[in-house]
């Protein structure tokens, strides 16, 4: 039971325990693998695409996808990388992000990953879809314009919060997050402390009145790269 | 040997990212001995008569004046560089494509709460440029080569993006030079 799962990681040799995610055992040994949906302590989505490594060549989400002996794992290769760039071009031009008057900017988890690759344009067409901002609640602003449907909310709100104040409507294109009452957040019991307002990774879930409180240059991501983190404490089995 | 010269426009933009191409500070005399400015703002050239190596545009496109200036710049230089995020996804302007463009104007000229119009006539006339329905993205509308996001883009930005294609090199920015703010 105890064995250590051994497997290969852009050609490195990992060991990692029996029942971790590729992510997560990547990330034990110092390396990196984007995400958007997954989030530490949550259940994995598998929804945002943007983790996704090939395994024994074949496109997995490693945030779901358990590590096994022997599996080749790619995941800086160049392949992987426009893959992943691609979802997160796609995740700008689906939503309306006008990240110059965004209270998020600069701890924005998605814009960092767009900095993190370079992204200077998105190479599809906008959309500018029409989306509904709900600012009834007292002390949270819910702006779907810039929601990225990974689903964090949902998952801290009822396994964290335990208050299933999110939910996802719709299908498809049409598909946005909820709240689990008519009158809009403000009816909810949705607190400011809540987790699920904690780990949304965009500006679709904000405090109120604590906007733009950090200034340029000192927010999370103005000078380090989104990861850089995990790859500064790299375990044993890194280089 | 002559020197390469620069377009540069403002479409609908704000002029920001025109200020912050003056924000190199002293660097602008260098500049200066390297290129030579041709149809910009800058010196109001009004009309292209030579040929240009880059072209820069501020802003995207709001109306048919900006979509013809745009396409006789993509005629007229090597290399066209969207500058800054209104040019490259519509920016502040872009947000009225959220909303249908007659109710933007009602709002504008007739039912906004500070709106004084005792004629009650949305402007029309000949000479005003027509607007587009909604707001596009430089590259939306002619080829564009490089980006350069921000608002406006750091004047560092904008000084390596120039270097880099004065020397005949790919514009490479670093981590801290590309941002959306
Ligand atoms: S949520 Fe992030 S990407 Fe979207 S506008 Fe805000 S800072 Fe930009
Ligand atoms: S509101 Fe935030 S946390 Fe919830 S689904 Fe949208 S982006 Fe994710
Ligand atoms: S990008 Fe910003 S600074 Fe540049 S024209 Fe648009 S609003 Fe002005």
């Amino acid at each position: 039971m105890n064995k250590t799962v051994i497997f290969l990681l852009d050609g490195e040799v990992i060991e990692g325990s029996p029942g971790k995610t590729i992510l997560e055992a990547a990330e034990d040994a110092g390396k990196y693998i984007p995400r958007l949906c997954a989030y530490k302590g949550l259940a994995p989505h598998g929804s945002c695409r943007v983790c996704t490594v090939l395994v024994n060549g074949r496109p997995q989400a490693s945030c779901i996808q358990p590590i096994a002996d022997g599996i080749v794992v790619e995941s800086e290769s160049a392949e992987v990388r426009e893959l992943r760039r691609g979802v997160i071009e796609m995740l700008f031009v689906e939503g309306n992000h006008f990240c110059m008057c965004c209270e998020k900017s600069g701890n924005c988890e998605l814009q960092a990953l767009a900095y993190r690759f370079g992204i200077t344009a998105p190479r599809y067409p906008y959309l500018f879809p029409k989306r509904e901002v709900d600012a009834t609640h007292p002390y949270i602003l819910l702006d779907r314009n810039r929601c990225i449907q990974c689903g964090r909310c949902v998952r801290a709100s009822r396994d964290v919060d335990g208050k299933n104040v999110f939910q996802f409507g719709g299908r498809g294109a049409g598909k946005r997050i909820a709240v689990n009452a008519a009158g809009g957040l403000g009816k909810t019991d949705a607190a400011v402390i809540d987790q699920a307002i904690e780990v949304c990774p965009v500006g679709a879930i904000l405090r109120k009145r604590v906007g733009f409180r950090v200034p340029v240059g000192k927010r999370k991501f103005d000078h380090q790269p989104i990861g850089s983190d995990i790859e500064g404490k790299a375990g044993p089995t890194a280089v | 040997m002559e020197k390469p010269r620069i377009a540069t426009t403002s479409l609908a933009g704000c002029f920001g990212c025109h200020m912050s191409l003056l924000d190199i500070d002293a660097r602008i005399l260098d500049l200066a001995e390297l290129v030579e400015f041709h149809k910009s703002p800058i010196n109001d050239i009004k009309a292209f008569d030579q040929h240009c190596a880059v072209g820069l545009i501020e802003g995207g496109c709001c109306n048919e004046e900006n979509v013809k200036v745009l396409r006789e710049f993509r005629r007229n230089c090597d290399i066209l560089v969207s500058v800054g995020d209104c040019a490259i996804m519509g920016g502040i302007p872009a947000m009225r494509n959220l909303v249908p463009l007659e109710e933007c104007l009602q709002e504008a000229y007739l039912n906004g709460p500070t709106v004084f119009n005792p004629s009650k006539r949305i402007p029309n006339d000949p000479e005003i440029p027509l607007l587009l329905e909604k707001v596009y993205p430089c590259h939306e509308v002619v080829e564009i080569d490089y980006h350069l996001p921000g608002c406006p883009p750091p004047a560092d930005t904008l000084w390596e993006a120039l270097g880099a294609l004065l020397k005949g090199n790919p514009i490479e920015l670093s981590y801290e030079l590309i941002k959306y703010d």
